[in-house]
């Protein structure tokens, strides 16, 4: 936009130029002839604004010449009329360009480009700048040491001062060791013990002793070091000469050393055809595999660097030539095919050539059989069997090739018994095949006779339900003939039952309908074992929320049965005389008076019942009370005799939550107290230590007890180790960082930060400069 | 008091018990060995053929299946050694150790010394947590294979009585029995003949080595029963009801006629105690030096022996007090009462911390065991019962005796002795911890007089009873405790000793407000009063601290941070999460409603499959 309007400015420029220049001119003019003119043209000028209006878009107005009073002044220049605001290069503009006005323009630019120094900070924020990166760098100092912190925190016990050498008790030997006598008859003793080479710390055997067990004969010995000595020069021989060798850089030598190789394993290839001729077969294989290689690879085609260099040189140079001939000549060879057995004498030679690149491959092979191919790595293994080894072939790669050959045919026989096997295996196979495919067509047959034995079967079981069943239904028979007593059995559990449903324990179950009619007879007590049809539909009936208001009654009777069974278990029926000799046993008549006597004698005060009152009170008494807000006459009529309605009451009664179950809940005979035992409890823990979360957790740490009367004394000393220990007499210095295994201090770096921290905002100053701009 | 074995400190080994059975068996082998000459005289048994055999029991543990052990070392060879010494196992004889690196103990054995309930599951626990947790647990492991592992020197082993097969062992008569023992047992059966001075209580010291007896007409004496040697004998002229020894043998109390009277060893009156009157039974709590009294004017009184303060008077508003013993394993105080309850006093609470309905009359008797397991109880309606006290306070077994049983008393293995008449039986379990089986009375003596008081002597395999005519200590095998700590209740122990002791129990003495029903309850913390903090804490603080910290969203970046967006994802997460809580509240219900489908009546009968 900008750059669009320039020239449109300076247009607008150059035409107010034109006026400025035209103004004086139009000076010397009459004022009527100027006014006349002026009425016309503003008429005019109207009526194009009416028509530009018309039109509805804003046209830009154009300068125009109009009253010179208003515009020109010679003070200032006005802009109007172009409803652009000057901008300070539109004055520097020329119309033609002025190189005077380019240095102007030069300098204004560099003006423009210098940016001005910000204010520096103020110091509290500097401050607190350095206050944050010296805390940033201290916590990472102090971090370190956090493991450190946490491990001693951790720590079971600490020994002050913090000494890492743990004073390791030392078995009586090693105290023994270090014992000197010192007394005269101490010394005299360990004179005697020390001639006679008596020992000291092991009785068993005296080093002497010792020795001789373990000392060898002296011909053998000798003999051993003999050989050891042989086998270490030969070593060190070869070893030399391999790295003579090793060292030698002419070609030639190698070539002809590379020949001799070829040579030689030629004589061997030919000796072992005429000795083995399968090994021999086997090393043609290994021609034939070389030939592959060959083939795939791209050696010896001309086409590597140092063959195109060549082929620039061949021009010129036979000697390159004829290395290039040779490459192509070795490709060839090795590319050629051979005739495998009965080839001919020329292709042999042929092949025999072509064992010089390959016979290196067998070798090597070889050499790695024998362990590595590097002999000083064999320097290592002290085994002399290996050493003679070495020194034995490092050149005969032969034999370990005969070695494998070997192998592969001994590998042949397994080889063929397997075969053999797998022959017979499929024979059989084939056989069970048709074996099966007959059977299938038995099968049918087979399968109808099984379904007629499994038929048997399921009959043979169901006479046996039926008996089963006849016998059941014989013992319910039964069962109902002792319904009576089952009943009272099941009066006798039905106390305990009332109280813990859950633990409902189902003495009899109903089978038949006999057994119901029994069981609704005697109904009153039972109201749990109460059978009610289920096609009566009365399962809403049977809800728990009913039957306590039905058996509430009953349910006292119950408890109080269950008591008088408490009380009057029967004596076992198996009597001894609890009396010697003398007192003679009572008789069952006598005992039953007895009991007669007994009961008599106790009718009046009903000591069950008393219990029973007792405890109901005191059920209720531990009770928590509902809270009664009812205020009589309030929003009614009050006075004597008038009580607040039920529903006020009901609206006003403050329920108090269900305490927990009584413990005695289950127990009729007896009543617990729910008292809370304020003294013990201020003994007890109220308040959670640290970590635990729930107080269970805390329970179990606390649950062994530590004191002596309950541990061992080993044991009661460790578990009250006390958690610090300091020595006596001894400085505790803090802590430092060699201690604990780090190299450099970190109590320095933080001295020198807490020391200058102007050197540290210079060594900050990137930092700084990042929270700056944050 | 469950107590980790810890015998013979410094003690000269009690020989008498198991010599004692050796040694008699051969002298019954040999008057078995030789029948010719005892055969050619026409004794008076010889066709019975009594081969009750003294033998010392097997040790159990050797029956045990080896199956599984702990071992501290099964790796030792693996232990990094340090020292340059090739050979450090080798020892300075030379020899190696066969059976290197601590014994193995049983699991069973180590099981035993066991304290953590792991059957109970924890709440999540945090890492920190759970690492002290580990601790714990791996404390008790160490502690309780030690305490395995020391009970090797427990060296001795309970004597018992075997009739030959079928034999009735309650045929065998005391005579018997001493004549086959040796004659230092022999010599700890004796009869004291006191006719004089009426029906005698009897008191053993808690070392079992000495004997305090009162006689109703006024006779007071103590001695040590073992040497017989007399230490104070006098006549206190009033009727004296009860009798028992203190922390130590040289303090007496004696309830006499009016008050309670204390007395030193040489007979010497040291205290008359006026608030304590018309005491009818006494009872002695040894570890919080408290002495309990029951009265005839209802009141049971503690009194505390170490500072001479009464600790606390409790009415327990059911007439005359006679019956009462202590539980050994918690010092609560059992009483009995004419309307065939028992309750049971601590000196914490005003009212009974249980009331147990024992007999349809009157309760004569009741007696304790001394692991607080079982108790036996009595009544007028001639019922012997055993009760159990782990909570349930069920009768396990009772037995209808021809006269009733008027005193009873537990032996420190578990033997119960009845009184009645003049007749004591006594009825043995099978095992320790079982209660005694009131199928076959074990032995059975008769007295010269009716029976007043019974007591079973700490360490000896002695009965005391005391009766109308005198004290008569009679031999039961198997009744005590073989092994006894040598810290706790030396029979061997000087006076220095003594004193050295005396100081040390004053030092551990419990606090009579920790007595309570169980004594493990004191291990666990105060729930109740941990909620109260918590509450007072969050209505102080207007908040809830341990609360979880309601969920504020990431600030994200991008624009995505605004306002509508965290209040949207503010909004999902409260969602979910009343959700949740909606679902478990869902779950709940069902289940709840599935817990009371279930015992609403019979079961389902085949016949409801074809009501739905």
């Amino acid at each position: 936009m900008n750059t669009s309007l320039l020239p449109l400015n300076s247009l607008l420029a150059l035409s107010q130029r034109e006026e400025l220049v035209d103004l004086p001119k139009n000076y010397p003019l009459s004022a009527s002839e100027d006014e006349g003119d002026s009425d016309g043209e503003r008429k005019h000028q109207k009526l194009l604004e009416a028509i530009s209006s018309l039109d509805g878009k804003n046209r830009r107005k154009l300068a125009e010449r109009s009253e010179a009073s208003l515009k020109v002044s010679e003070f200032n220049v006005s802009s109007e009329g172009s409803g652009e605001k000057l901008v300070l290069s539109d004055l520097l503009e020329p119309v033609k360009t002025s190189s005077s006005l380019a240095i102007v323009k030069k300098q204004l630019n560099r003006v423009k480009s210098k940016t001005t120094v910000e204010l520096p900070l103020n110091k509290e924020e500097v401050e607190r700048i350095h206050r944050e990166v010296a805390f940033r760098k201290t916590s990472q100092a102090l971090s370190k040491w956090d493991p450190i912190v946490q491990k001693n925190r951790r720590a079971k016990q600490l020994v002050f001062p913090l000494d890492r050498k743990h004073s390791a008790f030392a078995p009586i030997e090693h105290v023994l060791s270090g014992w000197k006598a010192r007394t005269p008859l101490e010394q005299e003793i360990f004179n005697l013990l020390h001639k006679n080479k008596q020992p000291v710390t092991d009785p068993l055997l005296t080093p002497v002793e010792k020795a001789s067990l373990k000392a060898m004969s002296l011909e053998e010995a000798k003999m051993r070091r003999e050989v050891l000595q042989r086998a270490r020069a030969l070593q060190s021989y070869y070893e030399a000469k391999a790295r003579r060798e090793k060292k030698i850089k002419s070609k030639k030598y190698h070539k002809v050393v590379k020949k001799g190789k070829a040579k030689k394993a030629l004589k061997e290839f030919e000796h072992l055809q005429k000795v083995n001729p399968t090994a021999a077969l086997e090393e043609l294989e290994k021609i034939e595999k070389a030939r592959m290689m060959e083939r795939m690879s791209l050696k010896h085609q001309n086409s590597g660097k140092w063959a195109k260099s060549k082929a620039i040189m061949a021009k010129y140079d036979l000697e390159a030539r004829q290395a290039m001939q040779e490459q192509l000549a070795k490709n060839k060879e090795l590319t050629q095919k051979l005739q495998v057995a009965s080839e001919s004498e020329g292709e042999e030679e042929g092949a025999e050539e072509e064992e010089e690149p390959i016979v290196p491959n067998a070798v090597n092979k070889v050499q790695m059989n024998a362990g590595g191919l590097n002999p000083w790595m064999l320097r290592s293994c002290t085994s002399d069997t290996r050493e003679a080894e070495i020194q034995k072939d490092p050149k005969q790669p032969s034999e370990p090739v005969v070695h494998e050959v070997s192998e592969s045919e001994g590998e042949e026989g397994p080889m063929v018994e397997e075969e053999i096997l797998m022959k017979e295996f499929k024979e059989r196979q084939s056989l069970r095949k048709r074996s099966e495919l007959k059977q299938d067509t038995e099968l049918v047959g087979s399968e109808e006779t099984k379904d007629s034995s499994s038929q048997e079967v399921l009959s043979e079981l169901r006479a046996l339900s039926q008996k089963l069943n006849k016998k059941n239904h014989q013992f319910r028979k039964q069962k109902v003939s002792s319904a009576e007593a089952v009943v009272q059995v099941q009066r006798e559990q039905s106390a305990t039952e009332e109280e813990d449903p859950l633990l409902l324990q189902r003495p009899e179950r109903v089978q038949t309908l006999e057994e119901l009619e029994e069981l609704g007879k005697e109904g009153c007590f039972q109201n749990k074992e109460l059978p009610r049809p289920v096609l009566e539909g009365q399962c809403s009936e049977r809800n728990p929320n009913n039957r306590p208001d039905a058996s509430k009654e009953k349910k006292k009777k119950e408890q109080m049965i269950d008591l008088q069974n408490l009380l009057t278990t029967k004596p076992p029926s198996v009597k001894s005389l609890a009396v010697p000799t003398t007192i003679e046993e009572l008789e069952d008549k006598e005992e039953r008076d007895q009991k007669q006597v007994i009961k008599e004698a106790f009718a009046g005060d009903d000591v069950i019942r008393d219990f029973l009152r007792e405890k109901r009170e005191a059920v209720e008494a531990s009770k928590p009370k509902d809270l009664d807000l009812t205020l009589p006459g309030w929003g009614e009529w009050g006075g004597v005799g008038l009580k607040p309605s039920a529903k006020k009451r009901r609206w006003f009664l403050i329920k108090a939550p269900e305490g927990p179950p009584r413990k005695d809940k289950n127990l009729p005979n007896v009543i617990i107290n729910e008292k809370r035992n304020i003294h013990a409890a201020a003994h007890q823990v109220r308040v959670l230590p640290y970590p635990f979360t729930h107080h269970q957790q805390f329970e179990r740490t606390i649950q062994t007890p530590i004191g002596s009367t309950w541990n061992t004394q080993r044991a009661f000393q460790k578990l009250t180790t006390p958690k610090v220990v300091t020595k006596p007499g001894h400085i505790i210095r803090p802590i430092k960082a060699e201690d604990v295994g780090y190299r450099s201090s970190s109590r320095s770096d933080l001295s020198v930060m807490q020391r200058n921290p102007n050197r540290l905002s210079a060594r900050h100053k990137k930092h700084l400069k990042k929270n700056s701009i944050d | 008091m469950e107590t980790a074995p810890k015998p013979g400190r410094g003690v000269p080994p009690k020989k008498d018990k198991l010599q004692a059975k050796s040694k008699k068996r051969r002298r019954y082998w040999e008057e078995e060995t030789d029948p010719t000459t005892a055969g050619a005289s026409p004794g008076p048994t010889p066709n019975k053929k009594r081969n009750r055999q003294f033998r010392p029991q097997r040790p159990k543990n050797a029956c045990i299946p080896k199956k599984s052990r702990i071992s501290k070392k099964p790796q030792l060879p693996k232990k990094p050694r340090e020292w340059k010494n090739p050979d450090p196992q080798r020892s300075l004889s030379g020899a190696q150790d066969p059976f290197p690196g601590p014994a193995p103990i049983p699991v069973e054995v180590a099981q035993k010394f066991c304290r953590i309930d792991k059957s109970k599951k924890l709440p999540h626990s945090k890492p920190k947590t759970r690492s002290r947790l580990e601790v714990a647990e791996a404390e008790e492991e160490e502690t309780s294979v030690k305490a395995a592992r020391s009970e090797l020197l427990l060296a001795e082993e309970p004597g018992f009585l075997e009739g030959e097969d079928g034999e009735d062992t309650a045929k065998i008569r005391q005579a018997d029995i001493v004549e086959a023992v040796d004659i230092a047992s022999a010599a700890k059966h004796f009869d004291l003949n006191l006719r004089q001075f009426g029906p005698y209580r009897l008191n053993y010291s808690r070392t079992g080595r000495h004997l305090a007896f009162g006689g109703r007409r006024g006779h007071v004496a103590a001695l040590d029963w073992v040497t017989k040697r007399l230490m104070c004998e006098i006549n206190v002229m009033e009727a004296v009801r009860d009798i028992r020894f203190l922390h130590s043998e040289a303090l007496l109390a004696v309830a006499q006629n009016r008050w309670l009277h204390i007395y030193d060893n040489q007979g010497i009156e040291l205290h008359c105690i006026r608030r304590c009157d018309r005491v009818t039974r006494l009872e002695f709590l040894p570890f919080h030096f408290l002495l309990a009294t029951a009265s005839e004017t209802g009141f049971l009184t503690y009194l505390d022996v170490s500072v001479g303060k009464i600790v606390a008077a409790l009415n327990a508003r059911a007439g005359r007090l006679d019956v009462m013993t202590q539980n050994p394993y918690n010092a609560v105080i059992h009483l009995g009462h004419s309307n065939g309850t028992v309750s049971l006093w601590s000196p914490a609470m005003k009212e009974p911390l249980a009331k147990i309905l024992c007999h349809r009359g009157g309760v004569r008797a009741v007696t304790v065991d001394s692991t607080g397991t079982y108790m036996a109880t009595s009544g007028l309606d001639h019922q012997l019962k055993i009760f159990d006290l782990r909570g349930t306070f069920e009768p396990l077994s009772a037995r209808t005796l021809p006269q009733g049983a008027g005193h009873l008393s537990f032996s420190q293995r578990g033997l119960l002795v009845v009184g009645m008449g003049d007749v004591v039986n006594i009825w043995a379990g099978q095992g320790k911890a079982s209660p005694p089986s009131l199928e076959k009375p074990y032995l059975t003596h008769r007295l010269s007089g009716h029976v007043h008081g019974l007591q079973f002597c700490p360490f000896e395999d002695v009965l005391g009873v005391g009766h109308s005519g005198g004290i008569t200590s009679m031999l039961v095998p198997g009744a005590a405790e073989p092994n006894f700590d040598g810290l706790e209740s030396n029979p061997y122990r000087s006076r220095k000793q003594r004193q050295e002791w005396e100081v040390k129990a004053l030092l551990e003495k419990v606090p009579a407000e920790l007595i309570c029903l169980d004594p493990r309850a004191l291990a666990e913390v105060d729930i109740i009063s941990l909620e109260q903090q918590k509450k007072e804490r969050i209505e102080r603080l207007g908040y809830d601290p341990e609360a979880k910290a309601p969920f504020q969203p990431k600030p994200k970046q991008k624009g995505r941070s605004s306002t509508a967006n965290l209040v949207k994802r503010k909004r999902k997460v409260m969602d979910k999460e009343h959700r949740d809580k909606v679902r478990q509240s869902l779950q709940e219900q069902q289940q709840h409603k599935q817990e009371k489908a279930k015992p609403m009546g019979t079961w389902p009968s085949a016949l409801d499959r074809f009501v739905h």
